[in-house]
């Protein structure tokens, strides 16, 4: 498992290209709504903030299986456990997209402003979504590189499993924007974190299906 | 056709008879607001209650089609599937129907309604999935494993996030559900065998429609021999 998570570390090639997806995304963002001046305000800041988070990490996660080559997957099949497999893409993955949104966030925090109050919450989501993210899209593009049109499928497929993950996410969020108390945002975290788990337990049980083909 | 066999679609016959002719001519409480509409429960709660009872009967079809791959189970799976999206459409058309005339709009943003949009677009996906594989073997595994994955990934919060916050639906944020007062023991007669009635018609359309697939690869297999 740990030599599978090296593996995937060492072909990073997408990494800095999605390290610039992100970066030119927020700029574009900034550049639009410059144009009208001053302030976003905190409901749009904090949509805004998702969506691109969502689109950064379809795009990331997409890479997982699509990128790789039929060699080496039947190499790994003959390797190591499908289990392990999966284990370690969705480690992977949700290593990568927490740096993306940590990355994502300052940009955005820097150009378009930081109404934060409650950092720690939100940071604390943010992680929180990055995984849950990460979880869902790693089966999802196992499923979408089989296929045919697997870049369409790959939005196809995610968007409507992670809308309720999302809408909870931008929930909490906006309460650590306003600076609610933690209890507000307690419940809404704990369903977060029971998803994460259902997800990462369903993908542990349906992988091996999907790797025998 | 045997009455042994078969018992349960006159059942489904009668009870959707009874449910339309009572549901539109028995009593029901008078409501502010909700008036005659309240008869929609007889007809809108039903399917939602069909869709997710035939959505279930999915999962578990593809859950035993990854246990033992045969074409049977796939193809009841996706005919289930289908069964189930068109009563979840069913579901929102009666639903925005009765919203436009009781809180005065098509839709509204409220978890329940969303919750319902959000399914449809799932199992939308399942059938684009399904379109997208030549392959007959990777398209019923795949699928299969779709169908759990999103199932257990999504439907449960649709049922527990209605629950975590206020909206206009009956049944959530202080507004009476139809369980509490309003529903009488009058209205329970009729909703019971409403339920029971809508669902069979839905497993009922789906055996028809799975009987017309097996036949279509049965004449299929002919032609290749």
């Amino acid at each position: 498992m740990q030599k599978d998570f090296r593996l995937e570390w060492r072909q990073r090639a997408a990494l800095n290209g999605m390290l610039l997806y992100v970066g030119s995304t927020v700029f574009v963002c900034y550049l639009s709504f410059a144009l009208r001046g001053g302030q976003l305000p905190a409901p749009a800041w904090n949509a805004l903030f998702w969506i691109i988070l969502l689109f950064t990490a379809v795009n990331a996660a997409a890479k997982g299986f699509l990128q790789e080559s039929r060699g080496r997957l039947l190499y790994y099949y003959t390797l190591v456990r499908p289990q392990a497999v999966i284990l370690a893409k969705i480690a992977y993955n949700a290593v990568l997209l927490l740096g993306l949104a940590l990355v994502g966030f300052m940009l955005y925090a820097v150009v378009l402003g930081n109404p934060v109050q409650d950092m720690l919450l939100f940071v604390g989501n943010v992680g929180l979504g990055a995984v849950g993210f990460a979880t869902t899209l790693t089966l999802v593009s196992g499923i979408a590189a089989k296929a045919t049109n697997s870049s369409t499928l790959m939005a196809v497929l995610g968007f409507p499993i992670m809308i309720p993950m999302l809408l909870l996410l931008i929930k909490v969020s906006k309460n650590a924007l306003d600076g609610m108390e933690f209890e507000a945002s307690s419940g809404s975290l704990l369903t977060l974190l029971a998803l994460n788990l259902i997800v990462t337990a369903v993908s542990y049980l349906l992988f091996p299906f999907l790797w025998r083909g | 056709m045997s009455i042994k066999r078969n018992w349960w679609k006159v059942l489904a016959v009668v009870l959707v008879l009874y449910t339309v002719v009572a549901g539109l001519l028995a009593p029901v409480p008078r409501l502010d607001i909700l008036n005659e509409s309240i008869r929609n429960l007889y007809f809108h709660v039903p399917m939602w209650f069909g869709m997710t009872i035939i959505l279930t009967t999915s999962v578990v079809y593809s859950i035993r089609y990854l246990h033992t791959p045969t074409a049977r189970l796939d193809t009841l799976a996706h005919e289930s599937a289908k069964t189930g999206i068109v009563m979840g459409l069913l579901g929102l058309a009666t639903g925005s129907l009765w919203a436009r005339y009781t809180w005065g709009a098509w839709w509204t943003s409220d978890p329940r309604l969303n919750g319902a949009a959000i399914a449809m677009l799932i199992y939308g996906a399942y059938i684009v999935l399904r379109s997208s594989f030549t392959d007959e073997q990777q398209r019923a595994r795949i699928s299969a494993v779709y169908n759990i994955f999103a199932f257990a990934a999504a439907i449960p919060l649709l049922f527990v996030l209605p629950r975590l916050t206020n909206s206009l639906h009956p049944g959530a944020g202080g507004n009476p559900g139809f369980s509490n007062y309003d529903l009488d023991s009058n209205m329970r007669m009729v909703f019971y065998p409403a339920v029971i009635g809508w669902t069979l018609i839905g497993f009922w359309i789906t055996q028809v429609s799975s009987r017309l697939e097996f036949l279509k690869q049965k004449i299929y297999e002919k032609q290749l021999a």
